[in-house]
C-alpha cells in the first residue's frame, strides 16, 4: 500500500513536472467543432504534432455564446485564440477590444469575396439556402419571390438564437431593402414554425414537417459522403445567396501570442483545412492541394454572393429584427 | 425557530443560488437594464399561455385522476407510472414526440388526409397548449392523485356505510381534497409553462409565440445586455413569487384525519355507464400521452446501431448526476416541507413560496450567475458536472416540494401532537415517523428529481465540454453535426435510463409502512 502511494506520488510529481515544461496553448471555439465529429481531434492532433504544447479546447454553445462568454471574461480570460465567430459579429467583437491583428500573412484566401481584415482570419465558409427532399419536391422556387408565392412550407431558426436565423434575416435584408418587410409578409404563410436553433429546424425537416429548411448549401454533402444519400439539394436562388464566413482570432491577452500564430498558421494549412469539409461541412477558406472531395465539388454554387459589410451589420440588424418580428406575429 | 433550522437552512440555501446568481449577473451588467414594448409583449403571452395552459392540464386531469383512484383493475399500477413518461421526456423529444403524432406529416394529418378531411395545423397557440397539456398532465394527475390517496379508505367506508351517492362522496370527500390540492396542481403547471422556451417557440409557429425566457436569451446573445437580461429574469421571480402566495393562500387542508393507510375499497360510482365513462376517458388519454412516447422509442429503436460508446459513457455521468441531484433536491424538500408544515403562519407559507422559485429561475441566468461567480476560484470546465448537479438539484426541488409538502402537512396534522407528547425530535422523530410514513411520496420524489435530473440539458450547455458530456448534452451535439439517426438512439437510451430510474424508486416506494 505505502509502495503504490509512493509510486503515484513519483507519477504526479512527473506529471507535474511535464506540466511545467509544455506550454498550452488554450482555444475556445463552439461545441461541434470540438466533438469526436468535428474538425477539432485531426487538428489537436496535427497541432501537439509539431508544436510541442498541449492543446486545450474550451467550449460554448456557438459563435454567439463564444463571444457573449469573452465579454464577461474580459482581458482576463484564459483563452490564446478564439475559433468559430462569423463575419456578422466582428464589428461587435472589434468593439471590444480583446483581439489582436494575427501574424498569418501572405497566403491566397478561396472565399467569393474579398478579404482584408487584420484581426479576423477567415478558416471556413458556406452559403446560405433552402434545403430540399428532391423525392420529394421535384421543382424547387428559384427566387424569393417564387417561394414567397408558392405554397411551400419551410422552416427557418429564430435570429434572437441562432446564427443561420440571423444570416437569413441579414440575406433577405441585403437582398431586398426597403422591400424586405414586405417580402417577409409575403413568407409569413410558407413559414411552418421558427426553432431556437439549426438542430432542431434540420430534424424537423427530415421528419417531413415541411419542405425546406434553412441550411447551407454544403448541407447535402453531409448526406451523400457519410449516408451515400443523395435525395437532398439546395435550391439556388437568382438574388444570391449570403455567406457565413467563419473566423479565428488571436487574444490580445495571450501571454504567448507567437504559440498563438503558430497555431493560426496551422489552421490555414493543408493538413487543417483538408479535414474541415467533411467535418464542419463547409468549404475551406484555403483550398488544400489536394482539391475539395467529391461530394463538394459538385454541389451548385450560386450565381452571386452576399455579404454585408462588418460595420453595418449591429445597425441593420435591429431594423431586421424589427420588420421580421412584425410581419411573422401578425 | 431552531427546531426547523434544516428547512431555515435549504429555504437560504435556495435564495442564495436563484438570488446570488441574478444578483452576480446584475453586478456585472452594472445594473438593471429597461425594458421594451417587445418585453412587454412577450410577458403577455407568457402570462396567458401559461394561465390557459394550466387550467387546461388541471381540469383535465380531475376526471383522469377520480377515473383512476375508484377503479381497481389489473396493470393499474403500471398505468399510473407510465402516464407519467412524458413529464420526464426532454423537451426536445417531447416536441418531436408530438410532432410524430399531430405535425404535418404526422399519424392523425396521415389519418384525416386518409379519411379524405382537411389536415389539421398544430402550430400556433393551439399547439403551444397541447404541448404543454401533454407535457404537464402527468404532473397534476399524480398530484391530484396522491389528494385522492391520501383520503383515508375508513372515510369511504363510512361513505359506504351512510349509503353515500357518488354525488355525496363528491361534496364530502373529493371536494375538501381537491381544495387543498388543486391551487398547488395548478401552480406546478402554471409555473412550469412559465418558463417554457423551446416547445412555446418550435410549436408557437414563431415569434408570436415569444416566452420571457426567449426575451433573456435575445438579451443575452442577440444585444449582450446583461443588465436587461437580469430584470427579465428577475419579473418571472415575481410572477413566480406572487403565483406562489395566492395558490398556498387558496389551498386548504382538507382535515380528514389520520387512517390506517390501506388501500380503499370503493362502493360507490359502479352504475354502467360511470364505469365505461371512465374506461373511455383513461383509454383516450392513455393513447393521447404514450402514442407521442412510443414514436421517440420507435424512432430510437429503428436507429440502435448508432448508439456509441460516448452515448453509454454519458449515460453514467448522468446518472451520477442525476443521483446527487435527487438526493439534494429531495433532502431540502423534506426539509422545507417539514418547515411549512410545523408553522403554518405566513413563514410556513413563506418558505413553501420560495422552495417554489427554482421552477422559474432562468437556467441561462442561473448558469451565467454561478459561472461569474465561480470563475474566480476554479476551472469552470472542471467544475461543469458540479453545478450541473447542483443546478438541477435547485429546478427538481419544486417538484419534489409538491409531491412532499402536502403529505408533511398530513403527518403533521394526524401525528404530530402524539410525537410532541412523546418528545419524539429530531433524528429519532426523522427515523420512527417522517421517513417510514413519507416513504412511498420520498421515493416518488426521488425518482421524479433523478429522472428530470437526467433529462434536463440544464446549464451544462453553458460551460460543459463534449468529452465530459451529459446524455441530454451529448444528444445536442450529435443533433449540431447532423447525426439525427444517433440522437435518436440516444434518446431512446435517455428515455431509458430516466424512466427506469422513476420506475425503480416507484416501486420502492410501494412499500406498506406498517408492515
Amino acid at each position: 500500500m505505502k509502495r503504490l502511494a509512493m509510486l503515484t506520488g513519483l507519477f504526479l510529481a512527473t506529471a507535474a513536472a511535464a506540466g511545467e515544461s509544455t506550454p498550452v496553448l488554450t482555444v475556445y471555439t463552439y461545441d461541434s467543432f470540438a466533438t469526436e465529429w468535428g474538425p477539432g481531434p485531426a487538428i489537436e492532433a496535427g497541432f501537439e504534432a509539431e508544436c510541442g504544447c498541449d492543446l486545450r479546447f474550451v467550449t460554448a454553445g456557438d459563435g454567439a455564446a463564444l463571444l457573449a462568454r469573452l465579454r464577461m471574461e474580459g482581458a482576463g480570460t484564459a483563452a490564446d485564440v478564439v475559433v468559430g465567430l462569423d463575419q456578422n459579429l466582428i464589428a461587435e467583437a472589434s468593439e471590444t477590444g480583446l483581439f489582436a491583428p494575427h501574424g498569418v500573412t501572405g497566403g491566397r484566401l478561396d472565399l467569393p469575396v474579398a478579404w482584408t481584415d487584420p484581426v479576423f482570419l477567415p478558416f471556413d465558409w458556406g452559403y446560405f439556402a433552402f434545403v430540399y427532399d428532391r423525392t420529394r419536391l421535384a421543382s424547387p422556387p428559384a427566387s424569393f419571390r417564387a417561394l414567397a408565392a408558392s405554397d411551400l412550407s419551410i422552416v427557418i431558426q429564430d435570429p434572437r438564437s441562432s446564427t443561420p436565423g440571423l444570416g437569413l434575416l441579414l440575406w433577405v435584408r441585403d437582398a431586398y431593402g426597403a422591400g424586405a418587410a414586405s417580402l417577409w409578409a409575403d413568407l409569413a404563410d410558407n413559414i411552418v414554425t421558427v426553432t431556437p436553433g439549426w438542430s432542431e429546424a434540420y430534424g424537423l425537416f427530415l421528419n417531413g414537417e415541411a419542405d425546406m429548411v434553412l441550411s447551407y448549401t454544403t448541407s447535402p454533402a453531409y448526406h451523400l459522403i457519410a449516408e451515400g444519400d443523395d435525395s437532398k439539394a439546395a435550391a439556388i436562388f437568382e438574388e444570391g445567396h449570403f455567406l457565413q464566413v467563419e473566423v479565428a482570432a488571436r487574444l490580445q491577452s495571450s501571454k504567448q501570442p507567437a504559440l498563438a500564430d503558430r497555431f493560426l498558421a496551422y489552421l490555414m494549412s493543408d493538413a487543417a483545412q483538408s479535414a474541415i469539409p467533411t467535418t464542419n461541412w463547409m468549404y475551406p477558406a484555403r483550398t488544400p492541394s489536394g482539391g475539395l472531395p467529391d461530394g463538394f465539388a459538385a454541389l451548385p454554387v450560386p450565381p452571386r454572393a452576399r455579404m454585408l459589410p462588418a460595420d453595418a451589420v449591429p445597425a441593420l440588424r435591429e431594423a431586421a429584427l424589427e420588420e421580421w418580428r412584425e410581419a411573422l406575429s401578425r | 425557530m431552531t427546531r426547523h433550522w434544516p428547512g431555515w437552512l435549504a429555504v437560504a440555501a435556495v435564495l442564495t443560488a436563484v438570488g446570488g446568481s441574478l444578483l452576480a449577473v446584475l453586478v456585472h451588467a452594472g445594473g438593471s437594464g429597461a425594458l421594451g414594448p417587445a418585453d412587454a409583449a412577450a410577458i403577455r403571452f407568457t402570462l396567458w399561455q401559461a394561465a390557459l395552459s394550466a387550467l387546461a392540464s388541471v381540469a383535465l386531469a380531475v376526471p383522469v385522476a377520480r377515473a383512476l383512484a375508484r377503479r381497481r383493475f389489473g396493470g393499474r399500477g403500471l398505468l399510473v407510472a407510465l402516464l407519467g413518461a412524458p413529464f420526464i421526456l426532454p423537451t426536445v423529444a417531447a416536441a418531436f414526440g408530438l410532432l410524430a403524432i399531430f405535425g404535418q406529416g404526422g399519424l392523425v394529418n396521415d389519418m384525416l388526409d386518409a379519411l379524405g378531411f382537411g389536415r389539421l395545423s398544430i402550430y400556433g397557440p393551439q399547439g403551444v397548449i397541447l404541448a404543454h397539456v401533454f407535457y404537464n398532465l402527468p404532473l397534476a394527475v399524480r398530484l391530484l392523485l396522491q389528494g385522492w390517496s391520501a383520503i383515508p379508505a375508513e372515510r369511504f367506508r363510512a361513505a359506504a356505510a351512510l349509503g353515500f351517492t357518488t354525488r355525496d362522496i363528491n361534496r364530502h370527500l373529493e371536494r375538501p381534497m381537491l381544495r387543498e390540492v388543486l391551487p398547488g396542481a395548478f401552480l406546478a403547471v402554471f409555473l412550469i409553462c412559465l418558463s417554457s422556451f423551446s416547445i412555446a417557440l418550435m410549436l408557437g409557429g414563431g415569434p408570436r409565440a415569444t416566452t420571457v425566457e426567449l426575451a433573456i436569451y435575445q438579451a443575452f446573445r442577440f444585444d449582450f445586455d446583461l443588465g436587461r437580461a437580469a430584470t427579465l429574469a428577475a419579473v418571472q421571480l415575481c410572477i413566480c413569487g406572487l403565483a406562489s402566495l395566492l395558490a398556498l393562500w387558496i389551498a386548504i387542508p382538507g382535515a380528514f384525519g389520520a387512517g390506517l393507510g390501506r388501500q380503499a375499497d370503493r362502493w360507490d360510482a359502479n352504475e354502467g355507464w360511470r364505469r365505461a365513462a371512465d374506461a373511455a376517458l383513461l383509454a383516450a388519454v392513455t393513447v393521447f400521452l404514450l402514442a407521442p412516447v412510443l414514436a421517440v422509442a420507435i424512432a430510437g429503436l429503428a436507429a440502435l446501431g448508432e448508439l456509441g460508446r460516448a452515448a453509454l459513457a454519458a449515460a453514467l455521468r448522468s446518472l451520477a448526476v442525476g443521483a446527487c441531484s435527487a438526493l439534494l433536491a429531495v433532502a431540502a424538500a423534506l426539509a422545507i416541507g417539514t418547515l411549512a408544515a410545523g408553522r403554518r403562519g405566513l413563514a410556513g407559507r413563506l418558505a413553501e413560496g420560495a422552495g417554489m422559485l427554482p421552477v422559474v429561475a432562468s437556467p441561462l441566468v442561473i448558469g451565467t450567475g454561478a459561472f461569474l461567480l465561480l470563475r474566480p476560484l476554479a476551472d469552470t470546465g472542471d467544475l461543469a458536472l458540479a453545478v450541473t448537479a447542483l443546478a438541477n438539484a435547485l429546478a427538481a426541488l419544486p417538484f419534489a416540494l409538491r409531491a412532499i409538502a402536502p403529505a408533511a402537512v398530513r403527518l403533521q396534522a394526524d401525528y404530530g401532537r402524539l410525537a410532541d407528547s412523546l418528545s419524539l425530535r429530531g433524528l429519532s422523530r426523522l427515523r420512527h415517523l417522517v421517513l417510514p410514513r413519507l416513504r412511498p411520496v420520498l421515493c416518488f420524489a426521488f425518482g421524479l428529481s433523478a429522472a428530470l435530473s437526467i433529462g434536463d440539458l440544464g446549464v451544462i450547455a453553458l460551460f460543459g465540454d463534449p468529452a465530459r458530456a451529459t446524455l441530454p448534452y451529448h444528444i445536442q451535439t450529435l443533433m449540431g453535426a447532423y447525426r439525427m439517426d444517433a440522437a435518436a438512439a440516444a434518446t431512446l437510451l435517455l428515455l431509458a435510463v430516466s424512466f427506469g430510474v422513476f420506475l425503480a424508486f416507484e416501486r420502492l416506494g410501494r412499500h406498506d409502512p406498517d408492515a
